[in-house]
């Protein structure tokens, strides 16, 4: 594997000796080095998007932290105490996530928040981002792969019940996110082709009646927004064409650090959280998107690396699927903001301005490490 | 899972590793995606959205510039622009307008009205960010609880812009005129970008004659905008240029003077510089106050204004038409001299009737029973004697009468600047076949001597023909301008008509004694008018007969009645020696000439003394009594010498 063996070396330098003292932490170098990188540029861009709002930047750089010992906390942990504990987890997600619908906190019309006496409050849906994938990967890894039918049926059936209840919050982004890495685990578990090819048609055939039955107003204009975000330019197509103003004004070099006028004179709404990427493009532009991107793709790479080296086949479903869930967040992210997807709210990871997707993208990449740090049995 | 055999754990391996490339492929392939987007609209793309951006954040503003002002011959100003605080909204920054609207109706008074017209505003093209008015000179208390709420209203404005404003309201409105917010059928007759900064366009009188130079030169500025439309800073300026300043002969004080004269009456006077042609007072009553036009009139006011049987839109002076009557003699006199129909020696005998051949019913002489035996042009003159201008009419024949009427001005305009002035009517044979279908006959010749029949003239008109002969022939251009702060406007030399030559001049003098003795004669038909006058005037009375009136049934017999009375005239001149001022007076249904004069001698009076002591600047004030009587020991001299 050429390409593999090149990314492995990628972030460079062997440094057989410092892994290994980092392997007892169970921190994974290539991983560390490319987040930190990633992280502060994401709030240098922050920095900027924010108006020059430093209080921001701290609050980001807070959570970072927290987010970062978790991580570190979380790849302390062998994969096995995650295979032993996936489907009670799974099991309480999926409760809380009823609670969500029950009993949660209403905000800007959505349904996602959960306020637990003793607890801070927060998005069951984001603890499913990682308990999902986890359950999957220990039920498909229970028998030998590629898994039977019975198991496929289990499994669909497994990502589809908590999909279901987070579209109802509503919260199409996460739900999304979260059916993504569910089927990436069953995708890397080796279902046939002709499952995939199956399933492909049978979405084709649900757009319809996802349109007709289960999307809601807003979001049906977001997609018809996509295809002609002219048709309403100072309503649901002012962002996408802000956006892409933005974007496109930024030319190859950029307007140059804090002078976008497209995100500096508010002309760019959701500058800081999920729209962030458009001022990079502006102010720092193609060779900062270049960079950006980089960044992404080599720590997606690097994921992809863990995967294939992992001890057993749960770590190399977990390790792949996290590892893919977070390049569809960039990819989805990237694709809204310059107008070839609709809008959904997915933010842009460890850039965007916002609590939750941190600390649950971090939290990934804390099992990405453990994966890549227990090797022995 | 220690069952598991080595085998499966190896092919595991390899199929989970397979599925990761195809993964691994497919992120790439996304990855690539993602660049060739970001490429392509970075790059491909890059020029469109760069513009898009800058159109984003620079906005092109354009400056209003200040209109001239216009003062009348003294300085006191008659036009000025006054700051005025105007609720606007910005559409691009509100939300939802209705709510904007009743929320604003909330805090202050919004009628029904002004959000129907705000509304039809908003249906006009502008540019973005231009702010759209909602509500005209908002009052202080509506200013500051604006100014409390706004913050919280998105797109809401408070902005102080310059409003025309007519200080003596009414006084000025028909020879003014006014301006008001420019609409789409003016857009599209003007230089849009030449009006981008003020919307508002002079709609009639001077403020329209002189519209041109009034508006001023627009002033340009880019600025650069947020989101909201919040202006950071400017980029560029280009100032604007003042209208021009217009200094009009019109005297400020013989203006209140007429208008008080003519209160509670329909009519007009217009008094004129006869030295320059400068025309001093324009009255027509009853008049509206124009402010109420500068930011919209409401249609209530409106067609209460519109409806009024009295007309105040009618600008009597210049576009009321009615027959001169006898008023014309004076000009048909000179012209029967001219022509050879008469002499000042010819006497006509006047019996009250007056005969004309194939027609069945005589001609009347206002005076019943006639002027006697031995009346001749002079006498004809000063007594209005209709029979002698009867006889005159039918000696002259049309053309000789047409001729000598053009040259007067009538039939066609010839004031320099007031706007929209109606040429009235010197009949031709010509006109009256096209018009009426006939051929002139004899009769009309016959009621034409007298100033009726086709005749028409404005109050304007006959001022301007008393003028030319107070000066004895010699045209001044009749203008409403007497300088103005643009050089360019001061140099443009006034078309005027030819002046008039007779063959023997001595007919002006005794054409003027003539007239003189119509007030100052013991046999003149406004002979108690010139009792204990400062000066001598000269002067002809009119009565002119009204023959149809528009039916209305809404108003009383003795309202219609009063609107069957005669219209009266006084059309004159003064001093008599030297003239300088001429003056008519016209009062709709106002009877008789003769109670015309007194008027126009208040006017003279006002004029010439008050001229008479400013012309001596050097004297003190306390030498305006002796002044006045000086004048007035002269006067009743040369009274007592042509008796």
């Amino acid at each position: 594997m050429p390409i593999i063996d090149s990314v492995r070396s990628l972030p460079g330098l062997d440094l057989q000796r410092r892994q290994s003292r980092a392997t007892r932490l169970h921190l994974d170098l290539p991983l560390l080095f490319l987040l930190i990188t990633l992280c502060g540029f994401g709030l240098v861009i922050l920095y900027s998007a924010s108006g020059g709002n430093i209080f921001m930047v701290q609050r980001q750089l807070i959570r970072f932290g927290v987010a970062f010992l978790g991580m570190f906390i979380i790849a302390q942990f062998d994969p096995r105490v995650f295979q032993r504990w996936g489907l009670t987890v799974y099991i309480l997600v999926l409760m809380l996530l009823i609670a969500v619908l029950v009993a949660g906190k209403k905000s800007m019309g959505a349904q996602r928040w959960l306020d637990l006496p003793l607890l801070p409050a927060f998005q069951p849906s984001e603890i499913m981002k990682l308990a999902l994938p986890i359950m999957i990967a220990w039920y498909l890894s229970r028998k030998t792969l590629p898994p039977g039918r019975l198991q496929l049926v289990v499994a669909m059936i497994a990502v589809v019940i908590p999909v279901g209840l987070i579209i109802k919050q509503p919260d199409l982004g996460t739900s999304l996110l979260i059916m993504a890495s569910g089927v990436f685990v069953i995708f890397l578990a080796g279902i046939g082709w002709r499952w995939i090819i199956g399933a492909g048609v049978a979405v084709t055939a649900l757009v319809p009646i996802l349109w007709m039955f289960v999307m809601r107003e807003y979001q049906k204009q977001r997609v018809l927004t996509l295809f002609n975000p002219d048709s309403d330019k100072l309503g649901a197509g002012w962002n996408i064409n802000q956006s892409k103003i933005a974007i496109g004004s930024g030319g190859f070099q950029g307007k140059g650090y804090m002078e976008g006028t497209q995100s500096q004179l508010d002309f760019l709404p959701e500058s800081h959280t999920d729209f962030i990427i458009a001022v990079l493009a502006e102010e720092f532009g193609f060779l900062g998107v270049l960079v950006l991107i980089a960044i992404y793709l080599a720590l997606t790479a690097r994921g992809l690396v863990i995967s294939v080296k992992a001890r057993d086949s749960f770590g190399r479903l977990l390790a792949g699927s996290v590892t893919l869930t977070f390049f569809i967040y960039v990819f989805v992210n990237i694709g809204m903001v310059s107008g070839i997807l609709p809008v959904v709210g997915v933010p842009l990871p460890l850039v965007s301005y916002g609590g939750t997707s941190i600390v649950t993208l971090l939290g990934g990449f804390g099992l990405l490490m453990s994966v890549a740090t227990h090797q022995k049995i | 899972m220690s069952d598991l055999s080595i085998q499966d754990r190896s092919g595991e391996k390899n199929l989970v590793l397979r599925r990761t490339l195809v993964a691994f492929i497919v992120v790439m392939f996304m990855t690539s995606v993602l660049l060739w987007r970001m490429f392509n609209l970075q790059l491909i793309q890059h020029e469109v959205f760069e513009t898009l951006s800058l159109n984003n954040r620079v906005q092109g503003q354009d400056i209003a510039p200040t209109r001239g002002l216009i003062y009348d011959r003294n300085g006191n100003l008659l036009a000025e622009n006054l700051p005025s605080h105007n609720l606007s909204l910005v559409m691009e920054r509100v939300v939802d307008l209705d709510l904007t609207l009743s929320q604003l109706r909330e805090l202050i008074e919004i009628t029904d009205n002004q959000e129907k017209r705000f509304r039809n505003r908003l249906r006009k093209p502008r540019r973005p960010y231009e702010p759209v008015p909602v509500k005209f000179k908002l009052t202080a208390e509506e200013i500051a609880t604006l100014a409390v709420n706004t913050y919280f209203l998105d797109g809401v404005e408070v902005e102080a812009s310059l409003i025309r404003q007519y200080p003596h309201g009414a006084s000025f409105a028909h020879v003014l005129g006014y301006v008001g917010r420019i609409n789409e059928q003016e857009l599209r007759k003007v230089d849009p970008e030449a009006y981008a900064g003020t919307g508002f366009i002079g709609k009639i009188g001077i403020e329209k004659t002189y519209e041109k130079q009034l508006l001023g030169k627009v002033g340009y500025r880019t600025i650069e905008t947020n989101a909201r439309g919040r202006i950071l800073r400017v980029l560029e300026e280009e100032p604007p240029e003042p209208g021009v300043d217009l200094h009009l002969h019109l005297d400020l004080e013989l203006q209140k003077l007429a208008e008080k004269e003519l209160e509670g009456k329909r009519g007009a006077i217009v008094a004129m510089d006869t030295t320059t042609g400068g025309i001093l007072a324009f009255v027509s009553t009853p008049s509206f106050d124009p402010n109420l036009f500068v930011t919209g009139i409401s249609n209530k006011d409106y067609s209460k204004l519109r409806d009024s049987l009295d007309v105040p839109f009618l600008n009597r002076v210049a576009r009321g038409l009615y027959p001169p009557a006898s008023t014309l003699k004076p000009f048909l006199g000179l012209g029967g001299l001219q022509s050879g129909a008469t002499t000042w020696e010819k006497e006509i005998n006047d019996t009250g009737l007056f005969f004309l051949e194939n027609h069945e019913r005589p001609f009347r002489d206002w005076k019943v029973g006639g002027h006697g035996d031995k009346v001749d042009l002079v006498a004809a003159v000063v007594e209005s004697c209709d029979t002698y201008f009867y006889d005159l009419a039918v000696n002259m024949t049309l053309e000789p009468m047409h001729e000598i009427l053009d040259q007067f001005g009538f039939g066609k305009v010839t004031s320099v600047d007031v706007h929209n002035a109606k040429a009235g009517i010197n009949p031709t044979r010509e006109w009256k076949r096209k018009r009426h279908g006939y051929s002139w006959f004899a009769g009309d010749s016959v009621n034409l001597g007298i100033g009726q029949g086709y005749m028409l003239a404005s109050p304007l008109q006959v001022t301007i023909a008393t003028a030319v002969l107070a000066n004895k022939g010699i045209w001044k251009a009749p203008k409403l301008l007497m300088h103005s702060s643009s050089e360019t406007l001061n140099k443009i030399r006034s078309e005027k008509p030819m002046d008039i030559i007779l063959d023997d001049p001595s007919h002006w003098d005794k054409m003027h004694e003539a007239l003189r003795l119509v007030v100052h004669g013991p046999k003149g038909t406004a002979r108690a008018t010139g009792i204990g006058a400062p000066f001598q005037m000269a002067g002809k009375t009119g009565t002119a007969q009204v023959k149809s009136l528009a039916q209305d049934e809404e108003y009383d017999a003795e309202a219609i009645e009063e609107r069957y009375r005669d219209h009266a005239w006084f059309s004159g001149f003064a001093p008599f020696e030297n003239p300088k001022i001429a003056v008519t007076v016209f009062v709709e249904n106002g009877e008789h000439g003769s109670w015309m004069a007194p008027i126009a001698r208040r006017l003279f009076e006002n004029w010439l003394l008050r001229t008479e002591v400013m012309a001596d600047s050097g004297k003190e004030p306390d030498s305006f009594n002796l002044e006045v009587s000086e004048l007035l020991a002269k006067t009743e001299g040369t009274d007592h010498a042509n008796h």
